[in-house]
């Protein structure tokens, strides 16, 4: 896809940026030690980079999917863990307020979050209920004005640096399945809200994950987001737009595996001259451009369906699922073509083969992706 | 109050420099860029509109492929842009240029208390001549060299960087301040720039609507005009960059053998 006027230039913002500002002491600091930075993630939020899906009157840009979508890769072809720290306001932290919150729930939360000021996370997978968010146990059981909530969430990325958790809960336990969920906006200093340890991940590390422990933890009722119980639809139309992001996260993991194959292949000599001039290496580098190139359609596709308003679910799953295989393909073959230097730490490929792994778990595994699309497919 | 600054395309100098047989640049064959200096120009003059919320105008003197260059200040924060295009301004050099970027400036307005910024030099033909060649033109004060600017109504303190020290200049708008790189570090566009920039106003002046202006002497601009005929064009090579290491001698002699190692020289 050709880009216009518009999206060329912020492209050309987002490169920029992340050229710049992610430095290699950076990226080795964020994964050797975990911690979240927060100077870098208040300079992305100073450029708008934390709005950019929230609309204009909430103080962010209100930009279309196709800029997410290229500010995602950018961020990500450069260090994914930073792609993470962009995408959360924009997708399931603001996401769900965009779409259900109400006129005051809005003005309140969405601007400190457009700006950076504050972190709302999302919660809603479980111990027991990951890929089948159905299975939900966590409840939200009305008392007069007010929600007691008491349940453990899982696998929360950014809980641990959060101002704001959105926690799903059962609030019909006569409900079966996906239905009689409710979402709520849960403040992480109420009393009985605490967060597990930081979780050991693989990878993107800076970004830290933690379960979140909900203990008769009382929220008013002006914190329901959305009518009562219909919760689930609201989380399954916010996903479709984090599937998108994740995709495009996955196209720029891919291309940064490109980019230091491509480099490192003219660099490395052996019998006599650069690897690149053997067909086992340079046709494994074609694989990964053409890969990578048809990934980019997909998700530029996706995004132009979801501006245009139009169905997207089925072409965001594909794209999720089409791009995160190929970041993993694509990392394989960096390392591969690495040979022995790519199994070192002090090579860029040795952390992208750990980043690239992730693509294809979170928001929606591959196989999820599968069960999306042959589901819309076949009940056609 | 207002800053008028002037901005040029460039070609990348880190690309490929193709040169027409006229000995003139191919532009059109080139990756170009907005020429550095003139960044640290732009961000000068933001900084000041941050401060004392006046408007800031880029004006650019190229074909009209240079919207391109203004729609990305106007993503940083400059409030309207000045293209001045025309087919008979092409190949003009600095003495030519001059003259139609002062009439563009006049034509557009100067008030008693704006400021005209310039980048120091434009990396593709490094004359440092413009600058000086508007102000004298346009009968403004001008200084050059500016590494601080400070403004106190209607005076600027500004300090000059020189070869062998500093010098403090003070001086009364209107004024043509000439920028170089260390006066600051140029921001970035932000997101909702790059969304508000289309709709922001851009004039265009072509030669009609400068021509009758008083500076603009019709035999003294263009290719033909130019006193100046560019002999030849080339880039010059390369030297090495070394690199200098720091620190104690065990963490420096560690650091140079993993540098060996990165590339495999041991």
């Amino acid at each position: 896809m050709i880009l216009d006027a518009k999206h060329t230039l912020q492209q050309k913002l987002f490169r920029e940026f992340a050229e710049t500002e992610f430095t290699k002491e950076l990226q080795e600091k964020l994964d050797l030690e975990g911690e979240f930075d927060w100077d870098i993630f208040h300079k992305m939020a100073k450029y708008g980079f934390t709005g950019i899906k929230i609309p204009k009157e909430y103080g962010g840009s209100g930009s279309d999917y196709l800029t997410y979508c290229l500010m995602i890769e950018e961020l990500a072809r450069v260090d994914c863990v930073l792609s993470v720290y962009a995408n959360t306001s924009n997708s399931l932290g603001g996401g769900p307020l965009v779409i259900a919150g109400s006129e005051e729930q809005k003005a309140k939360y969405l601007p400190p979050i457009a700006k950076g000021e504050k972190i709302m996370v999302f919660a809603l997978t479980e111990p027991g209920a990951g890929s089948d968010a159905g299975g939900t146990t966590t409840t939200a059981v009305q008392d007069g004005d007010d929600f007691i909530l008491n349940g453990r969430k899982t696998f929360i990325s950014g809980a641990p640096v959060a101002d704001w958790c959105l926690v799903f809960a059962k609030t019909d336990p006569t409900a079966k399945g996906s239905r009689g969920i409710s979402m709520f906006i849960v403040d992480m200093k109420l009393p009985g809200v605490s967060c597990g340890a930081h979780e050991n991940k693989m990878g993107i590390n800076g970004y830290p994950t933690s379960d979140v422990i909900l203990e008769d933890v009382r929220v008013s009722k002006d914190c329901l987001v959305g009518p009562l119980h219909k919760g689930f639809s609201i989380a399954m139309k916010t996903l479709d737009g984090g599937r998108l992001g994740m995709a495009a996260q996955a196209v720029g993991v891919a291309q940064a595996c490109l980019d230091e194959s491509i480099k490192y292949a003219k660099e490395r000599k052996q019998f006599g001259k650069p690897i690149a001039d053997f067909q086992g290496i340079s046709f494994m580098i074609t694989d990964m451009a053409t890969e990578i190139a048809a990934a980019r359609e997909l998700v530029y596709n996706a995004a132009n369906l979801k501006d245009a308003n139009m169905d997207a679910t089925t072409a965001c799953s594909m794209a999720k699922y089409f791009a995160a295989e190929v970041a993993n393909r694509c990392a394989y073959k960096a390392v591969q073509i690495h040979g022995g230097y790519g199994y070192i730490k002090e090579y860029k490929v040795e952390r992208l083969y750990r980043d690239a792994r992730i693509t294809s778990i979170y928001e929606g595994t591959s196989q999820i992706q599968q069960v999306v699309i042959s589901g819309n497919l076949l009940k056609k | 109050m207002k800053i008028l600054v002037t901005v040029k395309q460039v070609p990348d100098t880190s690309g490929k420099v193709a040169v027409n047989p006229d000995g003139t640049l191919n532009r059109a064959s080139m990756q170009t860029i907005i020429n550095p200096d003139d960044m640290n120009a732009i961000e000068a003059a933001l900084t000041l509109k941050d401060e004392l919320g006046c408007k800031v105008v880029a004006v650019t003197m190229g074909p009209f492929a240079a919207e391109t260059m203004l729609r990305e200040l106007m993503a940083m924060g400059v409030d309207e842009s000045v293209l001045i295009s025309g087919r008979e301004f092409g190949g003009s050099d600095t003495y030519a240029t001059s003259q139609i970027v002062a009439a563009g400036l006049d034509t557009y307005g100067i008030d008693e208390d704006d400021i005209i910024l310039c980048g120091r030099q434009a990396i593709d033909g490094d004359t440092a001549q413009v600058g000086p060649q508007i102000a004298e033109k346009l009968h403004l004060p001008q200084v050059t060299y500016a590494s601080e600017i400070k403004k106190e109504g209607n005076t600027l303190f500004i300090k000059r960087e020189l070869e062998d020290g500093y010098m403090t200049v003070k001086v009364q708008t209107p004024c043509v301040i000439t920028c170089v790189k260390e006066l600051n570090t140029p921001r970035y566009m932000t997101v909702l720039g790059t969304e508000e920039c289309y709709d922001k106003p851009m004039i265009v002046y072509d030669y009609p609507a400068l021509q009758n202006h008083a500076l603009i002497e019709p035999d003294t601009i263009g290719l033909k005009g130019s006193p100046t005929n560019i002999f030849k064009s080339f880039t010059p090579p390369q030297k090495g960059v070394g690199q200098m290491l720091e620190g104690d001698g065990k963490a420096t002699t560690d650091k140079l053998a993993g540098i060996l190692a990165a590339k495999h020289i041991i």
